[in-house]
């Protein structure tokens, strides 16, 4: 799947290697702003306070 | 006939074969999804075991700095170093107004957690207080120095690691709290490991709800186990002395202050 991707990147080699780069650095920042604070906040696994659990 | 049959025999053959690239290909998807799937649980369990802490220490770290460099011990020929009271033997404890939420109501030092541990207090408990700006005071319990109960929450785990050392605490350690008006010291008591549904570790007198408080208590709660949220360890303080801010920092942790003043 990710090589099919890769392929249907366009450009020669060194532009599909900066764009899975910027692709990829694209998916971190997605994750650290959303996908983890929300998964932090359903398994509440480091709830500190008494009575808001 | 014989080419007939061999024209099936390979049409047979053929379709044979894409079936199985098919189902070798949906294989290959699957498997590649579900590496994905453990590339990024992974990645999740360094994001809360590292990253929250370095986050949260650069935010915490300059909201500190900020706090004791606002605050700053008024010039000795300053009206307002000679607070009333001063004078007349053991001053009354101030108690400051509750700030709106998210606001800075001061900072912790808490000197057996490490001698330049610092933590800013911040008014609310709700998890954007929680995670990046410190130590949350629970809305509705008393503020520093008032009788009754003054009561915050921190991360043990992640996101600063705020309260990680709270079981090292020793009866007799001394916990300093900077307001606006001054320093509050406490005093160490004990700690107990509860549920976490048991609010009345907020009561004004701790695990007495409706009783009329006599002491003035400080209770930080955090998450126990480390690395788990099964139950909430809880240490409670005795309110033990008040300085203004003109009286300068108590001497424990004088040097500390100086290095966040930018003097040292």
């Amino acid at each position: 799947m990710y090589l099919w991707l890769f392929r249907q990147l366009p450009g020669p080699l060194w532009l599909k290697i900066l764009l899975s780069v910027v692709i990829l650095a694209g998916a971190l920042v997605v994750l650290d702003q959303f996908v983890f604070p929300w998964m932090a906040e359903v398994t509440h696994l480091t709830d500190a306070t008494v009575g808001q659990s | 006939m014989t080419k007939v049959l061999n024209r099936r025999a390979t049409v047979a053959r053929e379709t044979k074969r894409t079936r199985r690239r098919r189902s070798l290909l949906a294989v290959q998807v699957v498997g590649e999804l579900l590496i994905t799937l453990g590339v990024i649980a992974v990645l999740f369990v360094a994001w809360q075991l590292w990253w929250t802490n370095v986050e949260a220490d650069a935010a915490q770290g300059a909201a500190v700095k900020q706090f004791v460099q606002e605050h700053q011990a008024p010039a000795p020929n300053d009206p307002a170093a000679t607070a009333p009271g001063d004078t007349k033997g053991a001053p009354a404890v101030p108690v400051g107004k509750v700030p709106g939420h998210g606001q800075a109501i001061g900072v912790i030092y808490i000197p057996r957690f490490g001698a330049d541990y610092s933590r800013p207090i911040i008014e609310g408990t709700s998890q954007d207080v929680l995670d990046t700006l410190g130590l949350g005071r629970y809305a509705g319990t008393a503020m520093p120095g008032a009788m009754g109960n003054f009561a915050v929450a921190g991360h043990r785990q992640t996101h600063g690691a705020v309260l990680d050392n709270i079981h090292t605490l020793v009866p007799g350690d001394k916990i300093y709290v900077q307001t606006a008006d001054g320093f509050y010291t406490y005093v160490f008591r004990n700690q107990e490991i509860v549920l976490p549904d048991r609010t009345d570790v907020l009561a004004p007198v701790p695990t007495q709800p409706g009783a009329e408080p006599q002491q003035r208590i400080l209770t930080m709660t955090s998450c126990n186990p480390r690395f788990g949220a099964q139950e909430r360890i809880i240490a409670y303080s005795i309110f033990d002395s008040w300085q203004p801010l003109s009286a300068g920092p108590p001497a424990p942790i004088a040097k500390q202050l100086a290095a966040l003043q930018g003097k040292g």
